[in-house]
């Protein structure tokens, strides 16, 4: 532990010099995650003649730009990471080196934060200005909006990593990402806000990770959640998170028996 | 105490099969097939502490499985494996410290970021001291001479000069164990030559055991003493390399320099013909009829210079395998 907290400054050092000579392809990657906006465009259209079961056109807007700033500090990309390494054999290159590939992984992912930092604030800023009066006013919550987004953050990167690993014990596991991302676009309040779904459907997404990692922190940020709303999500990310790294290690250490018995 | 020691190792893995086409993709979908590949057979040999060691044979062999088992990355199906005392399979920090692995045909090296940056990340994974640290980069500059190199980007170097600086950031916490695996693969001969000689420095600086498979016989012959040569798994040969060419006995080459031009027929009655020129004749005979071969090119032909020689490794290697199969085959039959 000593040792990779000694170490851990330069793997971030390194990991936003990646990041920074990766600039042109993350910026792409950012622009491409356009849903939200396409959805914006729709939403707005239906409610201009009246409110949408609560929301207004001015909460539709307030909805997507959160949604588009949450997904924009939230997503995680290890899993192709982890994917091309284990498939081109250069995960024993990090196996062999006295320290957990996932610890290398944590912080290149860190270390990416300034820079998805520096789209999100453009998006928040034209938040503030249009439906500034549509965001959290409670100082409890929006103390707690930065922990709400990490929380995010977090959950993303451990089932990636979950989803990762998997790669040492089937052919395509991307396959299975894909389906994840399936199943997160309608549960997660990414298409549509969850509580215009239909009520099973919400309900099923309180017991599921996907409203944790985008729907639940978007709402914190418009202030649809109060305080106790807030404080309980919260919780149940650290739940999530707790769960997703138990997967994670067990998928993991499955994964490592496996390459260990036929190698790549 | 030796610095690797392997007893009885063996490893053999399940590999999913299939036969070509659709039907066999769909079948495949509801039963598959699996065979066992016994990539390692009681394979059993030790190496002392600052040996330099080839390790050879054909494509499939098992080399890389062994090196692969040495340096914690296979578990072995069966036998035991002890490398500067610990279970390489355990992988414990103590024991990754002081091995390296260079894997010729895949790179550590951030791609776009300049070879610097994996040296300092590698310095803080392994816990490098700065003053270490700067004095084990100061000799890796001046023997591979990556000065001009450190600055920029890994991948708008070239192979070579990615090569020399995958080898520093392998070497930068000073291994006592390199396990190298083609290290020289694809690289022109000048650059194959440079990276032996620093694989020789490195090892006489700091008394390293080096453990190197290369398809380049000349790697093998400049850089190891001694050599393991292993095929379907099990032992072939381990002793020094002479000893192995003499066990061989393999076919002599004779290099006649010729003072007048002379026929292909006149020379062909001595040997099988290597290359013939009107200055040059080679010479392809048998270890056993070299002595009256000599005798009889000095009597009929016009002789200016000539020399007795081994063959190249590569030949020695393609007997030794050639031999084997042979030995198989009579046992089979028999």
């Amino acid at each position: 532990m000593r040792r990779i907290v000694r170490a851990f400054p330069t793997l971030l050092r390194i990991g936003f010099a990646e990041a920074v000579a990766y600039r042109a392809e993350f910026v792409i990657w950012m622009l491409t995650t356009t849903m939200p906006l396409v959805m914006l465009a729709l939403w707005t259209a239906v409610a201009r003649e009246g409110p949408f079961g609560r929301f207004t056109q001015a909460d539709f807007v307030a909805y997507y730009l959160a949604a588009l700033i949450v997904r924009t500090l939230s997503s995680s990309w290890v899993v192709w990471e982890m994917n091309q390494e284990i498939r081109m054999g250069t995960l024993s290159l990090r196996l062999v080196r006295p320290m957990h590939p996932f610890v290398s992984y944590t912080a290149s992912h860190l270390a990416a934060i300034p820079l998805r930092g520096a789209v999100a604030l453009p998006i928040a800023v034209i938040l503030l200005l249009t439906v500034g009066n549509h965001v959290a006013s409670d100082p409890v919550v929006i103390a707690l909006l930065p922990l709400v987004v990490l929380s995010a953050w977090i959950l993303a990167f451990v089932a990636g990593t979950a989803m990762g690993s998997l790669g040492m014990l089937m052919e395509r596991s991307i396959a299975v990402w894909e389906i994840w991302m399936g199943l997160f676009a309608v549960m997660s309040g990414y298409l549509v806000p969850l509580e215009l779904m239909p009520r099973w459907l919400a309900t099923a997404a309180e017991w599921l990770p996907f409203r944790y990692l985008l729907g639940f922190p978007v709402e914190a940020i418009i202030g649809m959640a109060d305080r106790a709303a807030v404080l309980r999500g919260l919780g149940i990310q650290w739940l999530m998170i707790g769960a997703a790294t138990l997967i994670s290690a067990a998928v993991w250490r499955a994964g490592l028996r496996r390459f260990e018995a036929y190698g790549a | 105490m030796p610095d690797i020691e392997l007893r009885s190792l063996t490893k053999h893995y399940r590999v999913h099969k299939r036969e070509p086409g659709m039907g066999a993709a769909l079948r495949s979908l509801f039963r598959r097939k699996y065979e066992t590949v016994r990539a390692v057979e009681e394979l059993s040999f030790t190496i002392e502490p600052g040996e330099r060691v080839g390790f050879l044979g054909p494509n499939g062999a098992g080399k890389t499985t062994t090196l692969k088992v040495l340096a914690g990355l296979l578990h072995p199906t069966s036998g035991e494996v002890r490398v500067v005392g610990h279970v390489p399979q355990r992988r414990e920090a103590a024991f990754l410290k002081q091995i390296t692995l260079v894997m010729g045909q895949k790179q550590q090296l951030l791609w776009d970021l300049p070879p610097a940056e994996t040296f300092a990340l590698n310095r803080a994974i392994y816990e490098v001291p700065k003053k270490q640290f700067d004095e084990t980069m100061g000799e890796l500059y001046e023997l591979l001479g990556l000065a001009p190199l450190v600055g920029k980007p890994a991948r708008q170097l070239s192979l070579g000069e990615r090569m020399k600086c995958e080898l520093a950031a392998a070497l930068l916490h000073r291994p006592r164990i390199l396990f190298l695996d083609e290290p020289t693969i694809g690289l022109d001969v000048s650059m194959q030559a440079s990276m032996r000689e620093f694989i020789r420095s490195y090892n006489e600086r700091w008394g390293a055991t080096v453990l190197l498979t290369s398809h380049y016989m000349v790697d093998v012959t400049a850089l190891c003493p001694r050599v393991v040569v292993i095929d379907h798994g099990k032992l072939l040969y381990d002793g020094d390399l002479s000893s192995l060419v003499r066990r061989v006995n393999p076919d002599k080459l004779i290099s006649l320099k010729l003072s007048r031009p002379v026929g292909r027929d006149d020379v062909a009655r001595f040997g099988d013909i290597v290359e013939h020129t009107e200055a040059v004749a080679k010479l392809r005979v048998s270890s056993d009829k070299v002595r009256d071969v000599v005798s009889g090119v000095l009597a009929a032909l016009p002789i200016a210079d000539l020399t007795v020689e081994d063959p190249p490794l590569e030949d020695v290697m393609r007997q030794l395998f050639a031999t084997k199969a042979d030995e198989t085959k009579v046992e089979r039959a028999g």
